[in-house]
C-alpha cells in the first residue's frame, strides 16, 4: 500500500538547511495498523505529512497504492488526498463556523456530491461514532473527544484506503484517548490502513507495528508478535525509572 | 460559476462571518455612497448656476460710448464719441440684432412718493430692454411703444423701490416724482437673475425730453442671434465696425466704444464649472480608490484569517482553484450587494434632497411670482456613472481578493495548518 525508498527531506535553504529525513525506507501493507514514534525533532510528523501528501520530499520515491507520488500538481494531490486518504489531527482542525454534520460532509462537497446526499451520509457516519444527537452542534460546543470523533467521521466519509493520524490523542485525556484508539482499531479491522504518529507508548502499543525514528532515520521496526515482548520490556524500564 | 452548491457554501460562510462581511461591505457601500453625494452635489451646483444664468439672456451684449484713445483719420485722440437716436436705428438694422435698447443717463435719481423718498437708478430704455435683461413683471406692464412715441411719463418700478415707497399699497396709477418730475407708475418688475431690484425704468424718449437729453444716447443693450462664442464675437465686431464708420474712430479702440459680451462671460463661467466637475471627479476617484484600498485590506485580512480553514479544506481535497473561487466569489458577492446598497442609499439621499430643493424652489417661486432664486438644482447622478463606479469597485475588490487568495491556495496545506 505504502512504499518509501530512500526518502530525504530538508527544510530551509543554504546554510540554514535542516536535514530532517535522511533516507527513509519503509513498507506498509494494506490493512496495516502502524504507529510512528520518536522523540521530538526525529522527523515523525514530517514523515507523516509526506505519507499524507500534505508535504513534498526532496529525494527518493514514494509509491502510494502502486502510484508514484512525486512532483504532483496541487490539483492532482488534492484529488488523491480526497479519494485515498483521511486525516485526523491533534488539534482536530474542524472548521469553526460549520456544525458537526457540515464538517463531516465537507470532503464529499469536493467530490461533487449533492448537499442533501452528503448530509445524509454525514448523518450515517456520525451515527456510527455515536454523535448523531450532536450533528447540529458547532465545534466549540463539543468536548475534545467528541471533536476528534467528528474529525474521524470526516476522515472516513470518503471511504479512504488510508487514515493518517497526527497525534490523534495528543490533546485528549487517557480514557478519551483509549476510546479514540478503540475507534481507530475498529476502522482498521474494516480493512483500512491506519498510520498514526504518537509519542505515547501505551497508544503505540495498541497498534500492530511500531516504527521508531531517530535523527531522521528508522532505528527500529517492531512488529505484531514482538509487541508483547516490547511492552513487557517497556514496563520493566518504567519500573526501574 | 452557477453551481448552486457552490453558492450555498459561500452564503453559508457569509452568514457565519457577519462582522467580516459587514466590514467589507461597509467600506464598499460607503465609497459608493460618498461618490454619489459628491457627484450629485457637483451636478446640483452646476445645474443651479446654469439655470440662473439662463434666465438672463445669455446672448446679451452691452455697448457704451467714451473718448477715443487712438488717433484716427487725422483726428486726435481723446475725442468724445456721442451716440444719438440714429445710432439706435443703425443697430436695429443689423440683421443679427434680435432686441436692442438705448439708454440716456440721467443724473441725480431721487425717487419720491408722498413723504417717502430714496436714491435709486432711473434707467431710460426702449421696450426691448425687457427681453435683453430678462425683466419679469410682478404687476402691471413694462414700458411700451406708445410710451416712447407719445413721450409719456410712465415708470416701471423695481420690486425694492415699490416696497420702500409704497409699503404694499396699490401703486399702479399712482404718481411718483423722479427729480421732482411726476411719473405715473405702470408696472412693478424684478430683474432676471438678480437679487436686488432697485432700478426704475422710464421711456427713453421721455428721459431725453424731460432731462435735456435732446437725441443723445449713452449706451445700448442688445441681444443677438449667436450660438457660439465665435459667432457672438463676429456680431460684436460687426456692430463695432458700423458704429466706428459712422463716428470715425478706430474699430479696435475699446476706449471709444466699450462693450461687454455676456455669452463670452457665460461660456467662461461654464468652463469654470467644467473645471469644478473635473475636480469633483478627481475627489470621487480618490474616494473610489480609498474604497478599493479598504476592500483590499479587508481581503488580505480575510485570507490571513482563513489560512487555517484553507489548509483544512486543502487537506480534505480542495483543489487550489476551488479555494480561489470560494474566496473570490464571496468577495464579489459582498462587494456587489454592498455597492448596490450604497448606490441605492446615495441616490435615495440625493433624490430626497432634490425633492426638498424643488419644494423650496416652488415656495420661493410662489412668493416671488415664478421667480425662485436658488443655486442648487437637480442634484442627481446619471445611472450609468453610478453603475460604472460600482462595477469598478467590484472588479477592484475581486482583483484585491484574487492576489492573496491565489497565494493562500498555493501554500502547502501543512504550512496552513501549522499556522495556529
Amino acid at each position: 500500500m505504502i512504499r518509501l525508498n530512500n526518502v530525504h527531506k530538508s527544510y530551509g535553504t543554504g546554510s540554514n538547511s535542516l536535514h530532517v529525513l535522511k533516507g527513509i525506507n519503509l513498507e506498509i501493507e494494506e490493512g496495516g495498523f502502524v504507529s510512528i514514534m520518536g522523540s521530538s525533532g526525529s522527523g515523525k510528523s514530517t514523515l507523516l505529512n509526506i505519507l499524507g501528501i500534505l508535504d513534498n520530499y526532496d529525494e527518493g520515491s514514494y509509491y502510494l497504492n502502486g502510484m508514484l507520488v512525486k512532483e504532483m500538481s496541487e490539483k492532482k494531490a488534492a484529488q488523491l488526498r480526497n479519494e485515498m486518504l483521511g486525516f485526523v489531527f491533534q488539534s482536530f482542525n474542524l472548521i469553526s463556523f460549520k456544525n458537526a454534520m457540515e464538517n463531516v460532509a465537507l470532503p464529499l462537497y469536493y467530490q461533487g456530491v449533492s448537499r442533501k446526499k452528503r448530509n445524509k451520509i454525514a448523518h450515517e457516519y456520525l451515527d456510527k461514532l455515536g454523535l448523531l444527537s450532536w450533528a447540529e452542534h458547532m465545534p466549540n460546543e463539543l468536548s475534545g473527544g467528541q471533536k476528534q470523533r467528528v474529525a474521524i467521521a470526516r476522515s472516513l466519509i470518503t471511504q479512504p484506503k488510508i487514515i493518517v493520524a497526527d497525534e490523534p490523542t495528543g490533546a485528549l485525556d487517557t480514557s478519551t484517548s483509549y476510546e479514540v484508539m478503540e475507534i481507530l482499531k475498529e476502522i482498521n479491522e474494516d480493512g483500512i490502513t491506519v498510520v498514526i504518529v504518537t509519542h505515547e507508548h501505551d497508544i503505540a502499543a495498541m497498534t500492530r507495528q511500531i516504527i521508531r525514528l531517530k535523527d531522521g532515520i528508522i532505528s527500529e521496526i517492531i512488529k505484531n508478535g514482538d509487541l508483547k515482548q516490547w511492552k513487557h520490556q517497556y514496563s520493566k524500564e518504567l519500573e526501574i525509572a | 460559476m452557477f453551481d448552486i452548491d457552490k453558492w450555498q457554501e459561500i452564503i453559508a460562510t457569509i452568514k457565519k462571518n457577519k462582522m467580516r462581511t459587514f466590514l467589507t461591505g461597509f467600506s464598499v457601500a460607503w465609497g459608493i455612497f460618498m461618490l454619489m453625494i459628491l457627484l450629485g452635489s457637483g451636478n446640483g451646483l452646476s445645474n443651479g448656476v446654469a439655470q440662473n444664468f439662463m434666465r438672463d439672456a445669455v446672448n446679451a451684449m452691452w455697448m457704451w460710448s467714451g473718448r477715443t484713445s487712438i488717433p484716427y483719420q487725422g483726428m486726435k485722440e481723446n475725442r468724445q464719441i456721442r451716440f444719438t437716436n440714429s445710432d439706435y436705428d443703425l443697430i436695429k438694422k443689423i440683421p443679427e440684432t434680435e432686441f436692442a435698447s438705448g439708454r440716456y443717463y440721467i443724473s441725480g435719481n431721487r425717487l419720491a412718493y408722498g413723504n417717502e423718498f430714496g436714491e435709486y437708478t432711473a434707467i431710460t430704455c426702449h421696450p426691448e430692454l425687457k427681453e435683453v435683461e430678462s425683466i419679469e413683471m410682478v404687476q402691471g406692464r413694462f414700458i411700451n411703444e406708445v410710451d416712447i412715441l407719445q413721450t409719456r411719463k410712465s415708470v416701471v418700478l423695481g420690486q425694492d423701490i415699490y416696497d420702500a415707497l409704497f409699503k404694499k399699497q396699490e401703486a399702479i396709477g399712482e404718481y411718483i416724482k423722479i427729480n421732482n418730475v411726476p411719473f405715473k407708475v405702470v408696472g412693478i418688475c424684478r430683474e432676471g437673475g438678480g437679487t436686488r431690484h432697485r432700478n426704475a425704468y422710464i421711456p427713453v424718449s421721455t428721459g431725453q425730453k424731460v432731462f435735456n437729453g435732446a437725441n443723445r444716447l449713452h449706451n445700448f443693450a442688445l441681444t443677438i442671434n449667436a450660438q457660439s462664442i465665435e459667432e457672438s464675437k463676429a456680431v460684436e465686431e460687426k456692430v463695432r465696425a458700423a458704429l466706428a464708420r459712422k463716428h470715425k474712430f478706430d474699430p479696435t479702440d475699446r476706449a471709444a466704444l466699450g462693450s461687454y459680451n455676456k455669452l463670452e462671460n457665460y461660456l467662461q463661467t461654464m468652463r469654470i464649472f467644467q473645471a469644478i466637475k473635473i475636480f469633483i471627479w478627481i475627489i470621487g476617484t480618490g474616494t473610489l480608490i480609498a474604497g478599493v484600498v479598504g476592500v483590499s485590506n479587508i481581503m488580505l485580512i480575510v485570507v490571513k484569517e482563513r489560512t487555517k480553514e484553507i489548509g483544512i479544506r486543502k487537506a480534505i481535497g480542495a483543489s487550489p482553484s476551488s479555494v480561489v473561487g470560494l474566496i473570490l466569489l464571496e468577495s464579489i458577492l459582498i462587494t456587489t450587494v454592498a455597492g448596490y446598497i450604497g448606490l441605492v442609499l446615495g441616490t435615495g439621499l440625493m433624490e430626497g434632497l432634490n425633492f426638498f430643493v424643488e419644494q423650496q424652489y416652488a415656495t420661493a417661486a410662489a412668493s416671488n411670482n415664478g421667480n425662485g432664486d436658488i443655486i442648487f438644482r437637480n442634484p442627481t447622478v446619471s445611472l450609468n456613472v453610478a453603475a460604472t463606479a460600482t462595477m469598478l469597485l467590484v472588479i477592484a475588490g475581486a482583483i484585491a481578493g484574487y492576489i492573496p487568495a491565489k497565494r493562500a491556495a498555493r501554500i502547502k496545506p501543512i504550512e496552513a495548518l501549522r499556522d495556529e
